[in-house]
């Protein structure tokens, strides 16, 4: 089968993000990038599918050319080759739907798997328009049922399972007050959420190996697709501080102050 | 007039979710900002349940449709329903609370749309035409104002942000609508519920949250939580170690809670975490670290051992309400 992935570049979760002075964004200056965890998420779910079942991941991205590194790094993990949709400038959700539409309609993936969300512009929402565009079905927040610590997950059994003749894909969804499972027909769209697998470490002859996988270039008018953005963030601000808390020294104290100072229990 | 079109949202019990009082009273909002009427709509194998209490909310108009393929949600099939009545009554704005059923669904109606789309939206700016939304963006580091500039725009709404809209502003009218109903590619296999005798995380006026430092030893987090007749909730390391329900989760990707009293103990108070709790109206921290980053946005601060404080604060606090 083949397993179309996404691999969106993000500052890295451990980072400290600040707003420029002027509010046109934020201050790039010592901030370091990486594959969205999400993404990463994914592109390790399709590896564990495609070593059951066979088959290729193929990884997408979007961006200026240093997205390559997070294609590389996809590359490393064990993805067979790269897509890149070369675009500086800003983008919305809309957009990369679009772009990656026509991506799928080239590649006819039997499967095409992204994150929930990209940790800068917490949207949550590019699997759900891809999955309309190409009218496939979608199983959002696709999640594990045994825990990341489970014999399951240490033998790298993939979570997503493949119906008779690899034709459907069952997936279990972290929803409100509990786990729902669905099964889609394939082609179908998935979006991972943070339980689904826990990522491999690239490995050194991985990283080796990448370099020589081929990274195929392709452009928005390549794939005839006006990528003009639609969500136009106007202007970015800090949000506003807390006030100062104080330590207390002992239970008696803290039980005073929620009773008679923030009157809370 | 412009129309702002709020979807509802039912629980598996029947009952309206509470996070949808909290859209609609959102609705009103942007329907003042805007000049627009608010409508609800509501899809459900049976509506009656809760048609009655939505049209006591303050809309001009609340639009439901029975059918009984709506009984087990699939974005597959609502979304081409509640794209089909927003076309129909020309709904220029089309919103619902941020629960994972939100999340899930607006964007698949926005994409049948062609409509741009702003997730956990905490505001609106500006009037008329030229309404703006406010996001949080990275984790909430940054909130951001967009606008989004297609004809229909869509949005999730954090519920948080919003009071709960309450009843008794005279009855909107109900109308049924008969939308074509498609039932995708795909199949609802099941749903398991995560019951608890506990208050809804999202809805407590109390949450008692534990972190790594439990160890996966809840007891005493549950403990003072029932003593504060408080909800459970957890950061994300504990739910990855699978030692509480996923989706006690509270953080960028989890939760967003914003109760009246949060206590967090044995948790160090990454970004993603904080994302969820900071709106907390107070905060109380209990971690043996005295660095821990979780101590930068406590109200109250306490450096020991949880093991040691929960049940002795759990004590206090039985005393102390006598
Ligand atoms: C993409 C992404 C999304 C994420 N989303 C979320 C999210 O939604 N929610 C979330 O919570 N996290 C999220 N995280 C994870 C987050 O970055 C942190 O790793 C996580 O919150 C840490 O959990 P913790 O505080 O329980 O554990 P730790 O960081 O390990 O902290 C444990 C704390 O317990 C204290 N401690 C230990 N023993 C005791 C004791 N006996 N008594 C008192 N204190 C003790 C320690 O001093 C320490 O501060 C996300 C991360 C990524 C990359
Ligand atoms: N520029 C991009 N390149 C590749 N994938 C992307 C890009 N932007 C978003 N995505 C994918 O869409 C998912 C959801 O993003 P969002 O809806 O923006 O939160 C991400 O996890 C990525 O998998």
């Amino acid at each position: 089968m083949k397993i179309l992935v996404t691999a969106k570049r993000v500052e890295d979760p451990e980072s400290k993000i600040k707003v420029k002075p002027d509010g046109s964004g934020i201050v790039q200056e010592g901030l370091k990038y990486k594959i969205n965890p999400f993404d990463e998420i994914g592109v390790e779910e399709g590896l564990r599918l495609v070593a059951k079942h066979g088959g290729e991941v193929v990884v997408v991205s979007i961006g200026g050319k240093e997205v390559q590194e997070q294609l590389r790094h996809a590359l490393a993990m064990g993805a067979t080759r790269a897509v890149w949709v070369n675009h500086t400038g800003p983008l919305d959700q809309m957009g990369v739907a679009g772009l990656l539409q026509k991506v799928a309609e080239k590649e006819k993936p039997d499967l095409v798997i992204l994150g929930k969300q990209a940790i800068d512009d917490d949207q949550n929402q590019v699997g759900q328009y891809l999955a309309e565009f190409l009218g496939w079905g979608q199983a959002t927040f696709a999640s594990k049922v045994e825990s990341l610590e489970s014999e399951q997950e240490k033998n790298k059994v993939p979570a997503l399972q493949m119906g008779a003749d690899n034709k459907s894909v069952r997936v279990v969804r972290e929803v409100d007050n509990g786990l729902a499972t669905l099964e889609c027909a394939l082609p179908a769209v998935v979006t991972t959420d943070l339980r689904l697998n826990l990522p491999r470490y690239a490995s050194l002859p991985g990283i080796m190996k990448a370099k020589s996988k081929p990274i195929e270039e392709l452009t928005p008018a390549k794939l005839s697709v006006d990528v003009t953005p639609k969500v136009q963030v106007l202007k970015m601000a800090s949000p506003p501080p807390r006030k100062a808390g104080i330590k207390v020294p002992d239970v008696a104290t803290l039980v005073d102050k929620l009773r008679n100072e923030a009157k809370v229990v | 007039m412009p129309i702002v079109l709020i979807v509802a949202e039912q629980q598996p019990d029947g009952n309206l979710r509470k996070a949808t009082l909290n859209a609609i009273s959102a609705g009103k909002q942007l329907a003042e900002k805007a000049g627009a009427e608010l409508h609800l709509v509501l899809l459900s194998k049976d509506p009656s349940k809760v048609s009655g209490e939505l049209a006591g909310l303050g809309a001009k108009a609340v639009h439901t449709a029975a059918a009984p393929e709506f009984e087990h949600y699939l974005a597959e099939t609502y979304a081409p329903a509640i794209a089909e009545l927003a076309k129909s009554i020309g709904a220029d704005y089309v919103g619902m609370a941020s629960t994972a059923q939100g999340k899930d669904l607006l964007p698949r109606v926005a994409a049948r749309l062609q409509a741009a789309m702003a997730t956990d939206v905490m505001g609106f700016n500006g009037g008329g035409a030229d309404v703006t939304f406010s996001r949080p963006m990275w984790a909430g580091n940054v909130f951001a104002e967009v606008k989004l500039t297609t004809p229909v725009k869509v949005f999730t709404l954090r519920a948080t942000e919003f009071p709960a809209a309450t009843g008794g502003q005279g009855a909107a009218e109900v109308k049924t609508f008969s939308p074509k109903v498609e039932t995708g590619k795909t199949k609802f296999v099941d749903f398991k519920e995560v019951k608890s005798a506990r208050p809804e995380l999202t809805e407590a006026r109390v949450v008692v949250s534990g972190g790594r430092g439990t160890k996966g030893d809840f007891k005493e987090i549950e403990a003072l939580a029932d003593e504060l007749g408080a909800a459970v909730g957890a950061s994300r390391a504990v739910c990855d170690a699978g030692w509480v329900p996923n989706d006690l989760q509270v953080g960028q990707t989890g939760k967003v809670v914003a109760p009246q009293l949060y206590i967090a103990a044995g948790i160090s108070g990454a970004i993603q975490h904080l994302a969820g709790m900071k709106s907390s109206k107070t905060i109380v921290a209990i971690n043996k670290d005295a660095e821990a980053p979780i101590f930068q946005v406590a109200d109250y601060g306490l450096v020991d051992d949880l093991f040691k404080v929960l049940p002795a604060l759990r004590e206090a606090i039985h005393k102390a309400k006598g």
